[in-house]
């Protein structure tokens, strides 16, 4: 550990082990590092047997890929939790509060909080739901907000993912793995449990049925179908939902509602956790030529007949753009300063933006506004000089696709490889539950870890892992 | 004025259809000088699911087919009062914001030709001098002839062709005047023609949004602004999003559609 420029989760900036990861490091100790290699390996096994892969997309076949993981759980002590979850709480509902009001009255434009452009170009706001009133008045019932950190107290949120957050399987798996793998570390430490995240989602989503819901509510999972990169995770959450999991051509509007086809008859549905993008979930609202969507939900929607979650519109609160005025949005709507800080970011749109940031590629991260998954994304630190040239190209034919933002100096957490223990960076998405019942967060959440030394891209199609994420129950 | 109005459609279907919805905006509602004192909406071979406002404010009622449909007919009938407003029709009320009427649409998109049209209304004293020099200068360049045009042609197409109808011009109609700066919109509805009882089909027309004024009708195809012969029933930013049927089906090879419509002055 010569160059302790990054806050290391385990050592802190000291070489002291921090108080979360005492018994862990300890046990470390203890073992044979020839059998912790062995248990690394057998983890990978487990999760071919499971079979969680992913395709990757970009490529010219979807190769299905394995995410690695990492033994070494990445841990965090129940006050550092306790915090983390008031500043997600505030943040997670000041989306909402956002999400009505720029599908209402707009009061934030009126105020002056947010030039009207942001909205009035943003491809993400659907005129379609201008007016609607979502049962219980939730827009985003389920959030993993990314998070990562920089210092003992500092939190940056990157991204908040208020429309479709995936990944939660990972978190679930991964756990389940560790129980199955390492049973003493889970007696010498006393961790929060994941497993409840499938009941507790389903009760949430009960939570936010329709008024015309009579008796227990149905709940149903929508997916695009089997060629999905994420159809694991639906179908791996309808089964642990203890739901039905629907394809488009599985429902028809009965009587007024979205009815699945089941083995006793049409059932009606009321709520329904799409994982259908809004373009395609309704092709007689949408796009015509979608044939993965329900015709007729939105209708049924609007005239309180169902619950879609999240909400369709709700991705103008997760557009880059609109994320630079997130602590605005926080203070505009709770009159409370924002208790997770947002990076710094260039919208590039703006004229001194644009000149500030093409004469500092080099030490900016870049994104695209409307992109996820780190596709299209410079990270000028570690980019090579044609990485950069050529990705000028496309950022100066275009600069109001794009927002900068300054590299962060993540913080790490060891991996272990053959060198043993190597600090690697990381960050984190918590998953939330909202309902009109209230905000649940899952203590943990997914951590992806950069597994090249020195790289601060997490994302899975980029070569990232992922570990389990622990809260103390202390 | 009293006008008593009937409109019929009826699609029959050579095979039968196994599973069609039809979303309809066939609904007139009493806004601006305009009041609906009866209405009602039959579906023969199918059935109305929900029915909802959309956020143009039009009435939207979702119909399904009945199993193995080879005809369905929706028969919407009804009185409505109509005042003179010299085509004013007042404050913009939502629930979009007016922004949104600036927007265009593929049916709207702005090429040279809409260019043009604007070049000759940009110069005038008043807004409602530009939108009445706009109006005039799009019957000069697009004649209305009945069937000449197709319902999937843009504002650029029609003219292009020089020639359409009702639909064609109200297309343009709001697509120059979104480049000229004014929130604009698509109006389906019906006009009451005093030579004849039966109507060859609904009527279109524009709205464009003047300060101070709100909401003003421009009818380009017969060069006026609506009086009292004319009901709205439905509003978008383009044909499709006011069109008085959107449908889709599974089945149901060879669809005829037709069209029958009654208005009389009572």
């Amino acid at each position: 550990m010569s160059e302790i420029r990054h806050f290391d989760e385990m050592w802190g900036r000291t070489e002291e082990v921090r108080g979360p990861y005492r018994e862990l490091d300890g046990w470390i100790k203890g073992e044979d590092p020839a059998r912790l290699r062995a248990k690394q390996r057998e983890a990978e096994e487990l999760f071919r047997l499971t079979g969680i892969t992913f395709n990757v997309y970009g490529r010219d076949e979807a190769e299905e890929r394995l995410i690695p993981f990492d033994i070494i759980p990445r841990i965090m002590s129940g006050a550092e939790w306790r915090k983390l979850c008031r500043g997600i709480e505030q943040r997670v509902r000041a989306i909402n509060q956002f999400l009505y009001d720029i599908y209402h009255r707009q009061e934030i434009i009126r105020a002056g909080r947010i030039p009207a452009e942001m909205i009035e170009r943003n491809a993400a706001f659907l005129p379609q739901m201008c007016g609607v009133n979502p049962p219980g008045g939730i827009y985003t019932h389920i959030v993993g907000i990314d998070l990562v950190r920089t210092g003992e107290d500092q939190f940056y949120v990157l991204e908040d993912n208020a429309r479709t957050p995936s990944g939660v399987s990972y978190m679930l798996e991964n756990r389940e793995t560790m129980l199955h793998m390492f049973p003493e570390l889970f007696a010498q430490n006393k961790v929060r449990p994941v497993s409840n995240y499938p009941t507790d989602l389903r009760r949430s989503l009960a939570a936010c049925a329709p008024t015309m819901t009579t008796g227990r509510p149905t709940v149903a999972v929508l997916t695009p179908g089997i060629f999905n990169s994420a159809y694991f995770e639906h179908a791996f959450l309808a089964d642990q939902m203890g739901v039905e999991l629907v394809e488009g051509q599985d429902i028809r509007i009965i009587d007024g509602r979205v009815a699945m086809r089941t083995t006793c008859g049409y059932k009606p549905i009321d709520v329904l956790y799409r994982r259908v993008d809004d373009d395609y979930l309704d092709p007689l609202n949408f796009r015509p030529d979608s044939q993965l969507g329900v015709p007729g939900i939105m209708d049924v929607y609007r005239a309180g007949g169902i619950t879609i979650a999240n909400a369709p519109g709700t991705g103008i609160a997760d557009d880059k753009a609109i994320y630079s005025y997130m602590p605005d949005i926080v203070e505009f709507y709770t009159g409370e300063r924002p208790l997770l800080e947002n990076v710094p970011t260039w919208r590039c749109a703006e004229a001194d933006a644009f000149a500030y940031v093409r004469e500092h590629l080099h030490e900016l991260v870049v994104k695209e506004v409307h992109g996820s998954g780190g596709y299209g994304m410079l990270v000028g630190p570690t980019a090579t000089k044609k990485d950069i040239a050529e990705f000028r190209k496309k950022f100066e034919a275009r600069p109001a696709n794009y927002i900068a933002q300054p590299t962060l100096s993540l913080s790490t957490v060891p991996i272990f490889n053959r060198a043993g223990l190597t600090p690697r960076h990381v960050d984190l998405r918590p998953f939330v539950q909202v309902s009109p019942q209230g905000i649940n967060i899952t203590p943990g959440g997914l951590t992806r870890v950069a597994l090249k030394k020195g790289s601060l891209v997490v994302n899975s199609s980029q070569g990232g892992g992922t570990k389990d994420t622990w809260v103390l129950d202390d | 004025m009293r006008l008593n109005i009937r409109h019929v459609t009826t699609y029959s279907f050579e095979d039968p259809v196994a599973y069609g919805l039809q979303q309809l905006r066939k609904t007139p509602k009493s806004t601006w000088g305009q009041t609906v004192t009866e209405w009602q909406t039959d579906v023969a071979g199918g059935a109305k699911e929900v029915s909802f406002e959309d956020h143009h404010n039009n009435v939207v009622e979702l119909i399904s087919f009945e199993r193995q449909a080879t005809k369905v007919v929706v028969t919407s009938t009804g009185v409505v009062e109509i005042d003179d407003t010299a085509g004013v029709m007042g404050k913009h009320k939502g629930p979009s914001p007016l922004w949104l009427y600036l927007r265009s649409t593929p049916l709207t998109h702005v090429g040279p030709g809409v260019r043009a049209l604007v070049r000759t209304a940009r110069e005038a004293d008043s807004d409602l001098d530009k939108l009445h020099k706009l109006m005039a200068a799009i019957r000069d360049v697009v004649a209305y002839e009945v069937g000449s045009s197709y319902p999937d042609w843009t504002a650029e197409q029609a003219i292009e062709e020089g020639r359409g109808v009702c639909q064609d011009h109200t297309h343009i109609f709001a697509a120059a005047a979104r480049e000229l700066g004014f929130p604009a919109r698509y109006v389906s509805g019906y006009l009451m023609l005093d030579d004849r009882l039966a109507q060859d089909a609904m009527h279109a027309w524009a709205e464009a949004h003047v300060d101070g004024l709100g909401w003003v009708g421009f009818d380009v195809s017969n060069s006026i602004s609506p009086d009292t012969r004319y009901v709205r029933v439905a509003t978008g930013l383009d044909y499709h999003e006011a069109a008085p049927v959107t449908g889709t089906r599974i089945g149901g090879a060879d669809e005829t559609l037709r069209v029958d419509i009654e208005v009389a002055q009572q």
